[in-house]
């Protein structure tokens, strides 16, 4: 009889050879995929070069070409050739500029439940939405994880965050996660894994609890889990990998180090004001706020469902003359989705600029960067200073409606008001 | 605790106070995501959101003092990195954010989690590293840090995660 096991604790002891761990320990795990990007993959890729390692033990390593795609200068194209001979040289897959965000690209082609997955990128986490053990780490602790096809964790000990009822109309996943932050803080779950339950997030499709997983290090935590279970097996069987899903959940009794319970039906729309993720009010505290920039996109909220609910709060409608509104999608498999069914001509006749797929605005490094005093509203996930490219531009991260209708109003607003007239069928607006 | 050199090895240098929540954003601006290729040219635009002057007068083995959760946000290693070429002898913090604590380690800059909220701007500090002790000489106080997990220590004294598996060929880390 083993001890009760949290997800986390599962999937790391599994992958360190081990009948169970506890919270705390060291191990030495077993890498399923360590991935990196065209930020933090030329340092990873020379730190391998430093020790002679130019062949890769990781099952799955892939660089992905996406926060500068394709390239505005030609220091990053210089750095792109980099990524792009390493993979050439060894087994390493290459993602290039035309496929999109790493986090989307992992959903949908390479994370598996009950993997660990290691990524030189904080938002790895991500792909806890379908069971697995993700984590952020730097250039070098990936370097030697594709090299070795190993590496060291501290077992975290886990906050297990209960959601009950049903989201009310208009508020969704990041209206979720953006108030669990706010409670949190933003230091609140360091060395932390969250797992997500309940019936509510039970009942959550994928692409919103991908939004969730995706902001768990934004409470400080190390990765964000969701049992694997029939929406997995669905989503992954979408994705013509069926075979890639098993179930995989929290054992009765396992032990959390703290539990907090959510009631989707009292959550309301809510922003994170700059210049921190954990500066959360409800729409209505900051309505009125004019609105320069919307950022639709990123590998928070830049999916197919996403961009369906911003174009149906748009339809019939335009953005405010004084507001820019800029849509990413987040991989190449989005952005065709979306022009099949019109909703990139839809966004653009709402006067939406649709770039490529990728990392986009989000980054700071171009495709809408902030002018000085400009204020965004954007779906991404994080707001610090100089996020953006600019220090003096003040972002306010939001849901894909709050983004949407900021745009429409050209102010901070309650969607939910938008949402009421033009008989729009609100649910499906959201759950698509 | 032994230090990462030596047992009895004593940092010195001066405070250069920053506050809570300073992201990997404000120490290696996301706008400058060209230099990431080239750190000694990043380096010289380290912090310079968040203090101007920094990058240009801060001296081989002066402090970084920050509050709660320094280092937090994106995963760029660059960013220890480049206070490690700025000169920073060690970065000092009520909390850090995990992954900058991590990459710190792998890179071989010292960070160290004690009360920093009485260090002002410009004082001279002493870091004991045999003792586990900040000593503010400006102001005559001394406040012990968190000693740094085994493993961590391990990789820092070998002197980052590369010269480790340089020198092991693999993981060779204590328990616990």
């Amino acid at each position: 009889m083993t001890v009760p096991a949290t997800l986390a604790e599962k999937i790391i002891a599994a992958h360190a050879g081990v009948t169970s761990v506890v919270p705390g320990q060291i191990v030495v795990a077993l890498v399923d995929v360590a991935i990196a990007q065209d930020g933090t993959g030329p340092l990873a890729i020379q730190q391998l070069r430093d020790l002679g390692q130019v062949r890769v033990k990781a099952p799955t390593a892939v660089f992905f070409i996406d926060h500068a795609a394709p390239s505005p200068r030609a220091e990053l194209s210089n750095a792109h050739q980099l990524v792009r001979r390493f993979c050439d040289e060894t087994a390493a897959t290459l993602s290039d500029v035309e496929m999109g965000v790493c986090h989307q690209r992992v959903a949908e082609s390479y994370a598996r439940p009950g993997e660990l997955i290691i990524g030189a990128d904080s938002h790895t986490c991500t792909a806890g939405a379908l069971g697995a053990f993700a984590t952020g780490m730097g250039s070098t602790d990936v370097a030697i994880g594709m090299a070795a096809g190993q590496t060291w964790l501290r077992v975290p000990e886990t906050f297990r965050i209960e959601v009950d009822g049903r989201f009310p109309d208009g508020v969704g996943a990041k209206d979720l996660i953006l108030t669990i932050i706010g409670r949190l803080g933003a230091d609140g779950a360091t060395y932390r894994a969250l797992e997500f339950g309940g019936p509510a997030v039970a009942a959550l499709p994928m692409h919103e609890r991908l939004t969730l997983t995706n902001m768990a290090v934004e409470a400080g935590a190390k990765t964000g889990l969701v049992a694997s279970d029939e929406v997995t097996r669905a989503f992954l069987a979408a994705q013509g990998r069926e075979a890639d899903w098993r179930a995989l959940a929290p054992d009765p009794g396992a032990a959390y180090e703290r539990s907090l319970s959510f009631i989707a039906d009292e959550l309301v729309p809510v922003l994170a004001a700059p210049h921190t993720v954990d500066n959360v009010h409800p729409v209505a505290e900051l309505a009125g706020t004019k609105v320069d920039q919307v950022l639709l996109g990123t590998c928070t909220n830049g999916r197919l469902e996403d961009l369906r609910a911003a174009a149906r709060l748009l339809r019939g409608r335009r953005r405010a003359a004084h507001t820019r509104l800029i849509v990413t999608p987040a991989s190449q498999a989005v952005w065709r989705a979306a022009a099949d069914e019109g909703l990139l001509q839809e966004l653009a006749v709402a006067g939406a600029v649709v770039t490529n797929p990728g990392c986009g605005a989000c980054v700071g490094v171009h495709e809408g960067i902030l002018a000085d005093g400009e204020v965004c509203v954007s779906t991404a996930n994080r707001n610090f200073k100089g996020r953006m490219g600019n220090p003096q531009g003040a972002i306010y991260l939001a849901s894909p409606l709050t983004a949407a209708a900021a745009a429409v109003a050209g102010e901070i607003v309650d969607p939910r008001e938008l949402l009421g007239s033009g008989g729009l069928s609100t649910k499906g607006a959201h759950h698509g | 605790m032994p230090g990462p050199q030596g047992a009895s090895e004593i940092l010195r240098g001066r405070a250069w106070t920053f506050g809570d929540d300073v992201s990997t954003d404000q120490i290696a601006p996301g706008r400058l995501f060209h230099l990431r290729t080239d750190l000694p040219e990043l380096a010289k635009h380290v912090l310079e959101d968040e203090n101007p002057e920094f990058a240009t007068a801060v001296r081989p083995g002066d402090f970084v003092v920050g509050g709660r959760n320094f280092g937090l946000g994106s995963s760029r290693e660059h960013a220890p990195r480049i206070l490690r070429i700025a000169g920073a002898g060690a970065v000092l913090a009520q909390s850090f954010a995990r992954i900058f604590f991590r990459n710190a380690i792998n890179v071989g800059l010292p960070v160290l989690t004690c009360d920093t909220s009485a260090i002002e701007q410009g004082d001279d500090l002493e870091v004991d590293l045999g003792a586990g002790e900040v000593r503010d000489v400006t102001r005559a106080t001394a406040v012990p840090f968190a000693p740094l997990p085994p493993v961590m220590l391990k990789i820092l004294s070998d002197g980052g995660l590369v010269e480790h598996f340089r020198m092991y060929g693999e993981f060779h880390l204590p328990e616990g």
